[in-house]
């Protein structure tokens, strides 16, 4: 079972790091778009209008409480049928990966909305009350007083969560996205060398944990000095 | 978008002529989905709890043991650890074992490695709970424990652990709502939980939105069915004096 020929590994390594080209691509589309998005919904939390924080109480309660597998299936059932009556597009077109990429943004945003909430939460509340004494509106105050420190605050857990967005996407298997897992289980399967693929596999997303694990633990305590 | 709304499918008997109906597909997933979550659940606190005290006991060996387990189990998605709880750890297992195990018909198959993946996996994060939530511990408890002359497993059976859960109930609530949530994930090597179910009722049924809305809204209850029960625990057990309960 263990046996393998590693030339095979070496072969096919293009369409290994294309895969992993697509699982790149998914976490830093998720991560740019998840914390624009989630700034914006943690900004409506803070609003006084009672249906913007009502949205967002509820936009984060429903993609929180939805396990990520449904979530995908959910976006791979609506997302091309929307496109395909919006830009009339043939039925051929392979929506697999913007499907995804619009689950994981809208998923990552109420997370990172959550998580910039958290980071606010940690100002004292003089902080609102100065900026508007010194006559900034509400927007002013948030964009110059409250973000700036929210920001600093969030970011070891900002920087956890990123690593959680790259582990995570491996769950485009169930949508058939040919990312790094779905690339190491095809090859597997096809050379009937599963076994010794899915340790390659394991070894290489542990690696690049830790990798970024080191990176962030160096980010946080630069910070925290 | 012409869509045709058919909610008398679920009530059909299903296509493959077993005595069933789709409904009863769906009510199977969640047998499933919940035996497995409180399966998984129950391994997690105990690994979670053995690996949280190695970490925090005077001895580098275990110290270690435990900081591997948490970065190993941490460190790789929790998809690629189904697989190879399936696929490799069976292989690697003495062959009688392994032979045993591949001899089960596939729905104990599934349940196995499915439970031990996701107990495990969550076991590396509760782990790391329950070593912060001891180390918050003021150290004089446990010189308070000696000094009555309990040993050190007795110290942190009557003294460090019961208080320790307590304060970490929080955390430990949000694991059981996540490890609820990543069961969907044992779909993916076959067990044919909520959303396997919501899969194969798409592909018998063709009307993806019935069976997608009704396995989201289960999922949905399991959620605030796990919150409730996991508040009531927290007032039955809740310690005099405490801010946290």
């Amino acid at each position: 079972m263990f046996e393998m020929d590693w030339q095979t590994l070496i072969d096919s390594r293009a369409v290994l790091l294309s895969g992993m080209r697509i699982t790149l691509q998914i976490t830093v589309v998720a991560i740019l778009f998840g914390l624009a998005w989630g700034t914006v919904l943690a900004a409506f939390s803070l609003s006084s209008h009672y249906v913007l924080r009502v949205f967002t109480q509820a936009y984060v309660s429903l993609f929180r409480s939805i396990p990520l597998v449904m979530l995908l299936l959910w976006f791979f059932l609506i997302v091309p049928q929307f496109l395909k009556a919006l830009f009339n597009l043939p039925s051929t077109v392979d929506l697999r990966l913007v499907s995804a990429l619009t689950a994981y943004s809208l998923l990552e945003a109420a997370f990172f909305c959550e998580i910039i909430r958290a980071g606010i939460a940690s100002l004292p509340r003089g902080q609102f009350q100065a900026g508007y004494a010194l006559g900034m509106t509400p927007f002013q105050t948030l964009r110059y007083v409250i973000f700036p420190q929210a920001f600093r605050a969030m970011v070891p857990l900002a920087l956890t969560q990123c690593i959680v967005i790259f582990q995570d996407t491996s769950l485009v298997y169930v949508i058939a996205l040919g990312d790094f897992f779905r690339r190491v289980t095809a090859i597997g399967e096809r050379d009937g060398t599963l076994v010794p693929m899915l340790i390659v596999a394991g070894v290489a997303y542990w690696s690049v944990t830790t990798l970024l694990i080191t990176i962030t633990n160096g980010v946080r305590t630069r910070l925290a000095k | 978008m012409d869509y045709r709304w058919h909610w008398g499918v679920l009530l059909q008997p299903v296509a493959t002529g077993e005595p069933a109906t789709y409904l009863g597909w769906l009510v199977s997933g969640v047998v499933n989905t919940v035996e497995l979550t409180l399966l998984a659940f129950s391994l997690a606190l105990v690994t979670g709890t053995l690996f949280g005290v190695m970490r925090t006991l005077p001895n580098r060996a275990a110290k270690a043991v435990s900081a591997a387990y948490v970065s190993i189990f941490r460190g790789v998605p929790l998809i690629v650890q189904f697989f190879i709880w399936f696929f490799v750890v069976p292989e690697l297992l003495p062959a009688a074992i392994g032979d045993w195990l591949k001899s089960l018909p596939s729905h104990p198959q599934f349940l196995i490695a499915s439970v031990v993946s996701l107990g495990v996996y969550t076991g590396s994060r509760i782990c790391e709970q329950v070593r912060a939530g001891i180390l918050a511990r003021p150290v004089g408890q446990i010189h308070a424990a000696f000094a009555l002359g309990l040993t050190r497993a007795q110290a942190y059976r009557y003294v460090l652990l019961p208080v320790t859960f307590r304060t970490i109930w929080g955390p430990l609530t949000s694991e059981f709502l996540i490890i609820s949530k990543n069961s969907a994930v044992a779909s993916t090597i076959g067990l044919l939980e909520l959303s396997g179910q919501a899969r194969q009722l798409v592909d018998y049924t063709a009307q993806p939105y019935e069976s997608f809305i009704c396995v989201t809204l289960v999922y949905m209850g399991l959620n605030f069915a796990i919150l409730c029960c996991m508040r009531w625990i927290r007032r039955r057990t809740a310690l005099p004096g405490l801010i946290g309960g």
